[in-house]
């Protein structure tokens, strides 16, 4: 897949009864380049969520284009949302199944299964399932589609840590399967760190990018939590803007 | 429990027989003499199952209408706005005016008889399934749209699960009206049916004939609800812990 360029000089919510009109993102300029991991690191209500929508085509109503260098077709897009989204009246499987357009792809939705650890509950309903095993339904899903683009939008938020780790893990285990540009929202930024190629700050609304930092922390040593803490350290201190977004 | 509730309905029946003159309430022994004799003579059949027919033919149009206009309505507003008073209107107009209307204007034919059940229907379809249709949720009809399904995918596995409850509330406030209306319908302008069989007791003070018909006729809605109803309802709602 071609490089991305996200170009969006402004996107207002419009007034509505006694709420004013809100400017919720002014000239923010990005590049993602492909197969890159990107984390979004910025304060709640920034504005993020907004982004991913306009990315994913879920909002057209904003000033400016979403390129791509190379192709004229639109990229493939998983999207793993804030809430999971299932469908609670389809399986696990079946909920997976729907997003698959290739009729051959069984095989394809086992080894997912198998790796996201999802085999044994892939005839259960939603309902059954744990908010963490949810997700893991709703990451699992996005993976299914083989995306050129996937969108994260805070999908570990509300889970136990020891479940966040296990799912990250995943996520990172099936990222290094099959490269793909990753759009990652966060506000953890030990979580950022552990993940990302490079980190985008973002202000508070109305969104702009604020700096854009490299991770240099080789993938082998993103498990070492003291190197994590030493580099968000280190940010912290060489960039003490970063303090009030977090 | 459910027998011991129908026998004691049974002895107050009786009951009541006994004190109150025999030809305006007959005793259950004899209004199930009628009921076999009216069975055993094809009678009863014959004219139950042309009103049952009825029924079937303008449920369906209504139903399969009424969804198709809700889901419209409820999904777009400019058009919501614009049709809401002439639902209002629709939903007030008395049956019977309707029927009325339909056999001056189209004569006393079987299709103006299913128009006019069909009309007096339609409206209140209309206005559940628009309910429904305005409270889907959005972030399923993102996903979808995000996860590239098409129309006909949204519409089977996003939109009509969750217009179940509202399908299934029409469908029920459906049958109850449905044939009540039909009865008035048959009785003004049909040689045949339910109503016009009731219209002909009626004039001849018949009321054990009228209430062997009523029986068979509740215990076919009965049916529906038992043989139809349920089991569409107990899998459509099996995801539900």
């Amino acid at each position: 897949m071609s490089d991305i360029q996200i170009n969006i000089i402004n996107k207002t919510y419009p007034a509505i009864e006694q709420a004013e009109a809100h400017t919720a993102i002014a000239d923010l300029n990005l590049n993602l380049k492909s197969g890159e991991f990107i984390c979004l690191v910025g304060p709640s209500g920034c504005g993020k969520t907004t982004l991913l929508n306009i990315i994913a085509d879920l909002d057209n109503d904003y000033q400016g284009s979403i390129g791509l260098s190379q192709q004229s077709v639109r990229p493939k897009i998983g999207y793993i949302f804030q809430n999971p989204r299932l469908l609670p009246w389809h399986t696990v499987r079946e909920n997976i199944e729907l997003v698959v357009e290739d009729p051959l792809s069984a095989n394809i939705i086992d080894n997912l299964l198998e790796v996201m650890q999802l085999t044994p509950s892939q005839h259960v309903y939603p309902e059954r399932l744990s908010l963490g095993m949810s997700r893991r339904v709703a990451i699992t899903r996005a993976f299914a589609v083989d995306p050129d683009l996937l969108l994260m939008d805070e999908p570990f938020v509300s889970l136990d840590a020891p479940t966040a780790r296990q799912v990250r893990a995943l996520l990172l285990s099936l990222w290094q399967q099959r490269p793909h540009t990753v759009l990652f929202v966060t506000h953890d930024l030990r979580e950022a760190i552990a993940l990302a190629d490079r980190l985008i700050f973002l202000s508070a609304s109305p969104m702009s990018v604020i700096s854009e930092i490299n991770v240099p922390i080789p993938r082998a040593e993103r498990h070492d939590e003291a190197a994590i803490e030493a580099f968000r350290q280190q940010l912290l201190n060489d960039y003490p803007a970063i303090k009030e977004l977090l | 429990m459910p027998l011991l509730s129908l026998l004691a309905f049974l002895a107050l029946w009786q009951g009541c027989a006994f004190y109150i003159n025999i030809h305006s309430l007959p005793t259950p022994a004899v209004v199930a003499q009628v009921f076999w004799q009216a069975c055993s003579s094809g009678q009863l059949p014959f004219h139950l199952g042309v009103t049952l027919l009825r029924l079937l033919v303008s449920f369906s149009i209504a139903m399969l209408l009424g969804s198709a206009i809700g889901i419209v309505l409820g999904r777009h507003k400019k058009l919501d706005a614009f049709f809401d008073n002439w639902l209002v209107i629709f939903l007030n107009v008395p049956a019977l005016v309707t029927i009325i209307l339909c056999y001056v204007w189209f004569g006393l034919i079987e299709s103006a008889a299913i128009l006019a059940v069909v009309i007096n229907k339609l409206p209140s379809v209309i206005v559940t399934i628009r309910e429904g249709a305005r409270s889907l949720d959005q972030d399923l009809l993102d996903m979808a749209r995000c996860f590239g399904f098409s129309q006909r995918k949204t519409l089977i596995h996003v939109i009509w699960p969750q217009l179940h409850p509202f399908v299934m509330a029409a469908t029920r406030s459906g049958l109850a009206l449905i044939w009540k209306i039909i009865l008035v319908v048959e009785l003004l302008g049909r040689s045949n049916g339910m109503g016009y069989q009731l219209h002909l007791f009626f004039q001849m003070f018949d009321v054990a004939s009228i209430l062997a018909y009523t029986i068979a006729f509740v215990g076919v809605i009965q049916l529906i609800e038992l043989i139809i109803l349920k089991p569409l309802d107990r899998k459509a709602l099996r995801w539900r812990r």
